[in-house]
């Protein structure tokens, strides 16, 4: 199995890097962009294991380590 | 002094502790199960684990961290410098995280540094309102908590260690790395774990342009003598 993990900042911390990549794309015209969020992408290959330990486990895992639950917040879900 | 891969100012730190302020000082790798008894522990800078996720997010893993749960829960004395303040709000010792610098740059530079509250086991050879001039290196050292956080942390006296300008004055512009409330440094509330984003072991001597950081050193070795 597959699961992919999307980790970005909440909405309430500012993101510069977002902001650095706003400020570009509207440089090179794209001016319909009203904001960019910078975030990152963790792709886990698991054993085939039941659904309901995915269901478990990964928001467990998430929360320990791939986000800082004090700036960022995740969402994920079974890819392949 | 705690040894974690990617460290790189243990070795400062303990020359500053050991030749300079004539401490009897041990390395502690992060694998170790334990703190050998220490008076007080200091996670030095760098990049432990290259910074890999976040900065300090490895590290709090490792089996000696969690001795140092317990140490710190025990009222022992544990200092975090850059990196090892970093570890400190990774682990929940401290509260709040680090944020990228708001200018999206690494800074490495002299700053000044004041000192909010002078009572704490790291601050007692100081005065409330001295200035520090302390280099930082950092990239990500831009504090932040959520506002109900920053207000208990004012409540509480925990800011140790405002950015000020050469002047003392608590201004935006000194604020280098957009740390809420200019924060450089703060305590937990029992005021036995201090993290710092400056380096103190670097303005230790002299030579090396101020030996401001010692302060911090000196109210350690002060305190421990009082205890």
């Amino acid at each position: 199995m597959k699961i992919r993990v999307l980790v970005s900042f909440k909405d309430t911390v500012l993101d510069p890097q977002g902001q650095t990549v706003k400020n570009a794309l509207l440089t090179l015209g794209y001016d319909f962009v009203k904001d960019v969020r910078q975030g990152k992408v963790f792709e886990i290959e698991t054993d085939d294991i039941p659904e309901e330990k995915i269901q478990k486990n990964i928001p467990e895992l998430a929360d320990k380590v791939l986000a800082n639950p004090i700036i960022e917040k995740f969402t994920w879900e079974i890819i392949e | 002094m705690v040894v974690f891969p990617g460290s790189n100012c243990d070795q400062d730190t303990y020359f500053i502790c050991k030749d300079i302020l004539a401490q009897e000082c041990i390395y502690l790798w992060h694998k170790d199960h334990s703190l050998k008894n220490v008076d007080c522990v200091i996670l030095p800078g760098g990049f432990s684990y290259g910074d890999y996720l976040r900065s300090g997010a490895i590290a709090k893993f490792s089996p000696l961290m969690q001795e140092l749960q317990n140490f710190a829960y025990k009222e022992g004395l544990v200092l975090g410098i850059c990196n090892g303040f970093q570890v400190l709000l990774e682990l929940g010792l401290l509260p709040g995280a680090m944020l990228r610098n708001k200018n999206l740059k690494f800074l490495c530079d002299h700053v000044h540094i004041k000192i909010e509250n002078p009572q704490t086991p790291f601050t007692n050879r100081g005065k409330k309102g001295q200035l520090l001039k302390i280099p930082i290196a950092h990239f990500d050292g831009n504090y932040y908590a959520p506002p109900e956080t920053i207000e208990k942390i004012k409540r509480d006296r925990q800011i140790v260690f405002r950015y000020a300008d050469a002047e003392g004055r608590i201004t935006e512009e000194a604020d280098v790395n957009g740390s809420i409330e200019n924060i450089a440094g703060l305590t937990n509330e029992k005021r036995n774990v201090l993290g710092m984003m400056p380096h103190p072991e670097r303005a230790s001597e002299s030579l090396l342009g101020s030996k401001d950081g010692r302060i911090i050193f000196e109210s350690i070795i002060r305190h421990l003598q009082q205890c």
